[in-house]
Parts: C-alpha cells; structure tokens; sequence
C-alpha cells in the first residue's frame, strides 16, 4: 500500500506511517489536537494543530470528489465520533474505548484515521489531504452539515435497499457477511469495553481498600499492636500493587484490543457504508434499465445515456469496491493480529511483573511471621 | 506449685523429700487402704523389684538428668501422673498408669509388668527417667492444680532439677503470671490443702451432669470415699469464684480419682480399651490380668464408660504434645520385658521432637496450640417451607485423648450453634472470657434459602455461613478454656443434642441483644465508672475505632467482590461474544485464533471467579468474623464493668449500713445493733469477694484481650499470605494461558 503511495502520490510531501497527533489541548468545550508529521524531503517536520471540525472537514471533502472514478467503492477509514469535554453517558457509550482515560486512546485512533487517509491509494491524492497535514491555517472552520444529512437519509433509504438482491454474488456474500461481522464486532467491543470499565472499577476499590487499611494502623509502642499495624500497612501495599496491576491489566485492554476492536468495528460499518453505497448505484442501474425499457423512444436516447453512466459509474465503483474490500481484509486480518500479539505481550509482561511482585510481598508475610 | 504439693499431701508429710520414702510410705499406705481390693497383689514381690531401682535412682545426683536432655520432656510428661502421688492413695494407683512412674510406688498388676521391666534392664535410662519423674513429682502436683503452665512449669523444673529437690515451690509459683496467684496467696494454707479436693467435688457436680457420667457407674462408690475424705470442700475460695479456672484442675483430679476405680476394677482397663496399651499390658503378664479380672469381672461392663470418661478426662488437662509423649512413654513401659532396652531406645528417639516442640510452646506461652481440627461441612436444607432448616456435618479431627476418638462427625442444624454460643457465654462471659460468637441468624439470606431454588445468592450465603461456622468453631475449640467445656465437648461428639432452647428466642436474640446495648449505653451514660486502669480505658476506645474501621473495610472489601464477580460475568460474555466472532470470521487463522480467544477468557472467568471467592472467603469473612468478635470483646469489657458496678454497690450498701450502726449506737439500741453489726461483716464479706471478683474479672478479660489481639495478628498475617498464595497463583495461571494464547495469536497472519 504505503509502496504504491510513494510512486503515485508526489502529492502528499509527508511520510503517512509519521503522522502522529502527540497532544490535545483543552480550551474551553474544544479540543484542539496537535498533529506532527515528517516531510519526505530532508528532516523538518510539520506541526499543525486541528480541531475535530477539521477533520469532519477533511471527511466531508474524501467523500465529495466527484471526479474520481469509483470513489463511491472506497472503503473511507472511519473518522471517530465526536470527542466531548463534559461527556454525557451517550456519549461515551458512543465513543466506547475511545471515551476512556485521558484521551490518548481517541488521539490512537485519530491518528489511525489520518495514516488510512495519507496511505489510501486514492484518497491520498486528494489536496484536502496535504492541505490538512500541512497548511499552518486551519483549513474551513465552516461547519459542514451535509455529512450528518447524507448519514440520516442514508438510514431512511438503508430500510429499503439494504435488503436489495445484489446482482454480484460477491457482493451479496460480502454483504452477508459483513452484516454478521459487524454486529459481532460491535457485541464483542461493547463486551470488552464492560471488562475494562469492571476492571478499572476493581482498581479503584483496591485502591479504597488500600488506604482504608493505612488508617487502621494504631499508634503505639506495644509490640503486638506494632505487628498488626506492620500487616496493615503491608497489606495495604499489596493492594496498592493489585491496582496498579488491575489498571496496567485496563490500560493493556484498552490500548491494544480494544482500540482493535473498536477500529474493526468502525472499519467494519465504513464497509458496510460503502456496500451500501453500491448497492444504490446498483439500483440506481436498475432503475435506468428499467426506465431505457420503459422510455418512449424520443426520450431513449438520453436514458440510454444515463444507463450508460449509471453502468459506467457503477462497474468502477463496483472494481474500486473489489479491490478495497480485499485490501481491507488483509488489513484488518494484520490489524487483528497487531492487536491480539500485542495484547497477549503485554498481558503477559503484567502478569510476569505483577506475579514478581506478588511473589516479593508474600515472601515479606512469611519473614514476618 | 510444690507448695501446694507440700501441703496436699497429709498423708504424706515426706513426700517433698525422697522418693524412696514416698515409695515406701505409699507401698504401706497402699496395703493398708485398699487391703481388701488389691489382696495378693499389692503383696507381690515384684513391688519389692520396684523400690529396689528406685532408691537407686534417687540416689543418684540430679546431674544424671542433666546429662541428658532429651529426658527432661519425659519427665514433663509423665510427671502429671506422678504428681497425684503425694494427694492420697487414690492417686497412688494413678501411678499404675503412666508406667514409670508406679515403678516407684505400685503394687498392682501393671505395676508387675513395668516392675519385670526395669528389673531385667536396670538401664541407665530408665532409671534417670525415673529419678526425674521423681523430681517432677512435685512440681507437678501444683501444675495439676493450675494446668495450662503446668508444661512450662514442668520444664522449668526439670532444667532445673537441684531446685526442684529442694524447693520447687519456688520458680514454680513465681511463673505463673496468673490471676490463680492471686487465689493461691489469698487462700488459707488449709484451704489450698484441699483445693485438689474441692476441685474434685466441683468436677463431680460439673461431670456428671454429662452423658459420660450419666450411665449408672460402678464408680459411685469410690467417689463418696473421696468427697468423704476430703471432706468439706473449701467452696469459699474455690466455689463460684473459681469458676472455668477450676476446671482446669479439675479434670486431674477426676482422672486421679477414676484411675483409681480403674485400678479398682482392674480388669475393665483391658476390656475396654481392646487397642490399648494396657491391653498389650495384660497380654504379656496374663497371669496378672487374669487374677485381676476374675476380681472384678462383675464390674468392668459397667464401668466401662466411666473409664472412658476418666480417660478422656485426664487428658483433658494435657496439651497436645505431651499427650502424645505420655501415649509414647506409657507405650514403651507396656512392652514386654525382653524388648525393654529397645523400648528404652525408642523411648530416647521421640524425644527430640518433642523436646522441640515444648520449646516451641514455651515461644508462644499461652497459645496453646491444640491439636484439633474442626471443619463444617455438607451444608442440608432439611425438611420444607418455612419449617426448613439447614443441618451441617460437624468433623473433627483430633490428636486430644479427650475425645473418644480421632476422628468424628455429628450432624448440627443451625440454631444448634447459636445454643452452644449461649450456652458458653452464660457460662463464661460474666469470667471476662472472649466468646467467639457465631454466625448470626439472617432472616433474609435463610428466607432466600428456604423458599429460593438453587440460585447463586443462596449458595452463596449458605457457603458464607458455614464458613463463619467452621471458624466459629475453630475459634471456640482454640480457646483453651472453651475447649474444657462440657458442652463443647458434648457438641462436638454426641451423636442426638437435645434441641437447642427454643429457635424463637434465639431469633430474637439479635432483639434482645439490641435491648441489652440500648440498657447498657443508658448504663453507660449514668454510671460514670472512674477508670482506675488506663490500661482498659484505652483498650475500650481502640476497640471501638477498630470496629469502625472494621466496618469501613468490611464495606470496600465486599464492594470490591462485588467487583470481582462483574468482572467474571463480563469475562464470560465477552468469552461468548469472542467466541461468536471467531466463528463469524472468514480468515480460518483468524477464526482460530478468537476461538481460541474466547476459550482463555472463559479460563479468565474461571479465574476471576476463583479470585472474588478469594477475596470474599479471606478478607470479606475475616473482617466480619472481627467485627463480632470485637463486639464479644465490648461484652466482656461490659461484664467486667458490671463486676464493678456490682462492687461499687455493695460498697455504698456497706457504707450505708454502718451508717445505720452509727445511728443505732446513737440511739442506743443495743439489740438491734447487734444485727446491724451481722449485717456489716457480711456486706464487707460481701466487697471484699466483689472486689476479688472484679480484679479477677479485670485479669481475665485483660488477658484475653491480650490473646485476642495477637490471635487477630496471626490469623490476619496467615490469611494474607493465603491470599497472596492465591493471587499469586491465579497470576501464574494466567501467565500460563497468556504464554499458550501468544502463538496462537502470532500464526494468524
């Protein structure tokens, strides 16, 4: 992919694997994300700083080019919702992983979105794009609302032609399958997303119980009660150690499968979006043929022309289509794999450090005794 | 110790000075007194074979015990037995018993059998543990009297063995740290004379209210000889005040005196204990037996149980390691005569151990160690309805000869538990003792359990509380003075218990006791108790923060489980969610992978689950077994505040009748005033036994505090290092499944 960037894109001046958004600044109710990148000739960098308006911006002007063939086929990497600084509950449960700690898992995915885009074989090529990366000015503040409006009429219209028989057995296999799939990567996040919350929640008990124990130490020179306040604090040491491991056991969670999870499942609903999508031309097709059939025939030249386009259109989106949804299994079979190897790693090295530990304060107990 | 020893003994004024002598006197005392029982053979020549070892031991210097040192536990051990000697006749025949010892006294047919013994061995061994038993002897008298230092004391003696001679009485009273010093001093020499015998009359009244001792005995007999000539028992100083410190003494005494039926009825000894030594005993000197048994062949059916009951009795008094080097030295001497020396050095080998383990309960002085293990188990819901109720199998397992056997199982219902707690509080809260309290009832999780199928909340609470029962039982079996109790022992082996006092009442006594708080704050509040100690007024006031704190956790520690089973439950639908994914997956790696996914989260769930009972069993269940057990300690701050109020009142009624006398003087009433002078030496009779009863009550509960606190340190520590064990181990599982997921996940691609 990234290969193929290099030789057709001289457009984007900027590594893509470089991108990274390395803080968010708080002002106010808006967030605002700084964004560095390495140029491709020499060593400067670019630093930017962008809002999520930027980047909706950004989104809005990947879907609208109209002059790209197929573009309708493209599976557009999945821009995550938007952040909120007072977050309500629906919110967050929108966000799901991205809602949890101190942003950092939000800007991974941000800067997850913006490596799709600049390695994007297609997308990349858009000015939008090194505009964003690069132009110290905010690219368009203005609020853009035809992307809400576009998802909202998208949802009437999905009722009535999601269930569409595809004319591509392909297609309708892909379809089904990306029904299930994506259903059960949203259980299975949704799912994940509760064992960190519970275990972020553990942590915090531990770390109650912990400093409740440190109250029970009782002053005193008498040596029994000495020893009862040595197994308070102790013990109080032990639990602070079974937090930190509850909460590096969260952070891994979140930070490798669950950020995993959570851009299947995005990536998994911007398939399906673009499915969808062709399923229209598909019916848009139809629609055309039909109406060739139908027309009378001082009108069917001009039908035979918007068949022919409609035909155009869809065969591109239809080829473009192809290739992105082999492109895409492969990378979310390698996304996967990331997540799962790296999750495992990290895990392990938990359990390893928090067994040492472990091992330390029980051996503590037993010279206590 | 010896001075009681000196002073029990009337009979014997000698016996603080040789062995021999005692021997002797005792020989001939014997013959005298129980002529007619023993007949032939208290005139056998194998006594003579007896004393003829014994003076030689004697004789020799205390440096022989020194010499070597595995011999001072044998003689700890089997002092206790000897140490009846000098009391009376009865005791004598006690001797038979623990083998070596008799060789110095005996006259009966095991006495014949250890007699040969020593006779054809005439080993250095033997003889030093005999001179050393000798030496004991006295030291052990009084540790029969106060028990639980007896062992130390009994050491302490036999390290120091030239005192001993002397005057043992010396280190020995000097050790005890003891309220009973306290009654010791105060009592008139007389008084503690007889303190073995009033002790025994206690016990008799105590026993035989008890299973045991209900069965018609042939035993009767013999008692009334002893209650007669012990004749008025000294109950002023030992009676009520005594209470469970009495009992300690107690149950030598009976042993001493039922041994002595024993020896009386001879033969039973061998028929009733078939795997015994003594039976062994018999084996090899049948003649002896034989004669013994044709004596009393009438008897033994009877008796039988009272044998048992004198068995159990007499270890009652012994911790465990010395039971079972008493069990060792009485097995040696009961080998035959050939394999003697062989005994002997098998006798030399158990010592080391147990030479250990008397240092090691030296180290934890009163934290008697007993060797008993009580769990509760196989928890029944038992009948329908609201009549439901749940039985538990109560097994123990024990080393203790108190019980009949080692191991056993009764079934309990709950309310039983609640009885046994009653029952012992009575008994010995208003002593300042610390009574574990059990479980309360919980109407709530036992409506559940009754009405509710099997569902997790009720399996849960069912598991908790029988838990809480088994250490509660634990608890009550660890205390050493609990241990002693009748009931204890009754609600451990006895197959039916009678229906514990009506379930209603108990119930209810979570009312009662909410009653008896709201009294005792009024109480609290109008009394203004000027703390003479300052020691307990600090006590009180850390119990009370403890508690608080107690509570505090308690609550985290259970919103922590609460934690912990949301985590497992999370884990195992994220399992099932994986699991559906996986096979939703069209790359087979990948699909193979999240199967494999799903099947170490539920693992995980495993895990976790493991790891909420973890914390629930050890930290959840502890605190709230302290938070119990803290309010039992406020109980017995509370008793000991009553033996002051109790106090405080007979002291202003005492003022106020000699105010009375004042105004009779005045009045000149010379008739009167002599009943207002009755009045006044019984109220100050009355003080001054009030004012005892609250030092003592104040040394009870001081002590117990003291044990509680440090058992609360011991028991936390072992239960945090089970913990850690635990977690440690679930996270070694868990590396375990990480390790075995990571290839797995590597060989997607």
């Amino acid at each position: 992919m990234m290969e193929e960037v290099k030789e057709t894109a001289s457009v984007l001046s900027v590594h893509d694997d470089s991108i990274k958004v390395t803080e968010v600044l708080k002002d106010g109710d808006t967030l605002t994300f700084i964004i560095v990148s390495q140029k491709l000739s020499g060593t400067g960098e670019y630093h930017v700083d962008r809002t999520y308006e930027d980047f909706e911006w950004l989104q809005q002007h990947l879907f609208s080019q109209g002059d790209v063939p197929g573009i309708q086929g493209v599976i557009f990497p999945p821009l995550p919702a938007k952040p909120q600084v007072n977050a309500s509950p629906r919110s967050i449960k929108q966000l799901g992983f991205l809602a949890l700690g101190e942003c950092q898992p939000y800007c991974k995915a941000l800067e997850t979105f913006l490596q799709q885009v600049a390695a994007h074989s297609i997308l990349s090529k858009n000015k939008a794009v090194e505009v964003f990366l690069t132009s110290s000015d905010p690219p368009g503040r203005q609020k853009v609302k035809k992307n809400i409006f576009n998802r909202l009429s998208q949802a009437v219209e999905e009722m009535r032609k999601e269930g569409h028989k595809d004319v591509d057995e392909f297609f309708q296999n892909e379809r089904d399958h990306n029904l299930v799939l994506t259903g059960c990567t949203k259980t299975a996040a949704e799912k994940f997303l509760d064992v960190v919350a519970t275990e972020q929640k553990i942590a915090v008990a531990c770390g109650h119980f912990s400093t409740a124990l440190h109250l029970c130490v009782e002053p005193g020179e008498d040596p029994d009660k000495q020893a009862f306040s040595r197994v308070c604090v102790k013990l109080s040491e032990v639990f602070e150690s079974i937090k930190k491991n509850m909460t590096s056991v969260a952070e891994n969670n979140v930070n490798t499968l669950g950020l995993g999870l959570d851009l299947e499942s995005r990536y998994q609903e911007a398939e399906r979006e673009m499915l969808f999508r062709r399923t229209c031309k598909l019916v848009e097709l139809e629609n055309a043929r039909r109406n060739v059939e139908k027309a009378k025939p001082v009108k069917k030249a001009a039908m035979e022309e918007v068949k022919k386009a409609a035909e155009t259109e869809f065969e591109h989106t239809s080829g473009v289509a192809k290739q992105e949804i082999a492109r895409f299994q492969g990378a979310r079979v390698e996304m996967l794999q990331q997540a799962l190897v790296g999750w495992c790693e990290k895990q392990l090295l938990t359990a390893k450090e928090s067994a040492d530990q472990f091992n330390q304060h029980l051996e503590v107990f037993r010279g206590m005794a | 110790m010896a001075t009681s020893s000196e002073r029990s003994p009337p009979p014997f004024p000698d016996s603080e000075d040789q062995d021999v002598l005692d021997a002797e006197e005792v020989r001939g005392r014997d013959s005298d007194e129980d002529e007619d029982l023993f007949g032939s053979t208290s005139t056998s020549p194998v006594t003579e074979m007896d004393t003829t070892p014994t003076s030689d031991v004697s004789m020799k210097p205390p440096s022989d015990i020194m010499n070597d040192p595995l011999i001072e536990p044998m003689s700890s051990q089997t002092g206790n037995k000897p140490a009846s000697e000098p009391s009376d006749d009865f005791f004598d025949l006690t001797n038979n018993v623990s083998v070596v010892a008799a060789a110095a006294t005996k006259s009966d047919d095991f006495v014949d059998i250890l007699g040969s013994e020593t006779g054809a061995q005439r080993g250095e061994v033997v003889k030093a543990d005999v001179t050393v038993e000798a030496t004991i002897d006295r030291s052990e008298v009084t540790a029969g009297v106060i028990d639980p230092l007896s062992q130390q004391e009994a050491k302490q003696t036999s390290t120091a063995p030239v005192i001993d001679l002397s005057g043992d009485s010396q280190p020995v009273t000097s050790k005890i740290a003891d309220p009973l010093v306290d009654l010791f001093s105060d009592a008139p020499p007389a008084a503690e004379a007889k303190k073995p015998s009033s002790a025994n009359v206690d016990l008799f009244d105590d026993e035989e209210g008890s299973d045991i001792f209900a069965e018609p005995l042939q035993t009767k007999p013999a008692k009334q000889p002893q209650k007669s000539l012990f004749g008025e028992p000294d109950e002023d100083v030992f009676g009520e005040p005594l209470g469970a410190i009495s009992k300690k003494p107690v149950p030598k005494e009976l042993k001493e005196k039922s041994v002595t039926t024993k020896v009386t009825a001879g033969g039973p000894l061998q028929d009733s204990k078939p795997a015994d030594i003594f039976s062994q005993a018999a084996a090899s000197t049948p003649s002896v037996t034989s004669t013994v048994n044709s004596k009393t062949n009438g008897v033994h059916s009877e008796e039988d149980g009272d044998i048992f009951a004198a068995e159990a009795t007499v270890e009652l008094s012994l911790d465990s390691p010395r039971n079972e080097r008493k069990k060792e030295a009485t097995a040696k001497p009961s080998a035959p005569a050939p394999t003697s020396l062989t005994a002997a050095a098998s006798l030399a080998k158990p010592q080391p151990p147990a030479l250990e383990e008397l240092e090691e309960e030296e180290e934890e002085e009163e934290e008697d160690k007993f060797d008993i293990f009580v769990s509760v188990k196989d928890p029944e819901k038992i009948g329908d309805g609201m009549n439901a109720y749940m039985a538990y199998k109560v097994s123990t397992q024990t080393t203790l000869p108190m019980f009949r056997n080692k191991t056993f199982t009764v079934r309990r219902r709950f309310s039983d538990f609640l009885g046994l707690y009653e029952k012992l509080s009575e008994k010995h809260g208003p002593n300042g003792f610390i009574v574990p309290p059990p479980p309360e009832k919980s109407l709530l999780g036992m409506t559940k359990v009754k009405v509710g199928k099997e569902d997790s909340s009720s399996t849960d609470f069912v598991e908790r509380r029988r838990g809480a029962l088994e250490r509660y039982l634990q608890r009550v079996v660890n205390h050493p003075s609990l241990l002693q109790d009748p009931d204890v022992r009754e609600f451990l082996e006895r197959e039916e218990l009678p229906r514990a006092v009506s379930t209603q009442a108990l119930s209810g006594a979570g009312f009662l006791k909410m009653i008896n708080k709201a009294t005792d704050a009024v109480s609290k509040m109008t009394i203004k108790m000027n703390e003479s100690d300052v020691w307990f007024e600090e006590k009180l006031q850390e119990v009370e923060s403890a508690d608080q704190q107690f509570r505090k956790l308690h609550a985290l520690v259970e919103s922590l489980v609460v934690h912990r089973k949301e985590l497992s439950l999370n884990t195992a639908s994220f399992a099932k969610s994986a699991a559906m994914l996986g096979s939703a997956e069209d790359n087979t790696a990948l699909s193979r992978a999240l199967s494999q996914l799903a099947e170490v989260e539920d693992k995980m769930e495993q895990l976790h689950q493991e790891q909420a009972a973890s914390d629930t069993f050890t930290f959840a269940e502890m605190i709230a077994d302290y938070i119990r057990l803290l309010g039992a300690v406020r109980g017995s701050f509370d008793h000991r505040m009553k033996a002051w109020q109790r106090w405080q009142d007979a002291q202003s009624m005492l003022q106020k009748k000699r105010e009375t006398e004042a105004k009779l003087l005045w009045a000149n009433k010379p008739d009167k005033l002599q009943l207002a002078k009755e009045e006044i030496a019984e109220w100050e009779a009355k003080v001054t036994q009030y004012e005892r009863d609250f030092e003592r009550v104040s040394a009870t509960v001081r002590k117990e505090v003291i044990r509680f606190e440090r058992e609360k340190t011991k028991n936390c520590k072992r239960q945090v290092i089970t913990y850690l064990e635990c977690l440690l181990q679930s996270q070694q599982q868990l590396i375990k499944y990480w390790e075995a997921f990571l290839p797995e996940a590597k060989a997607i691609a």
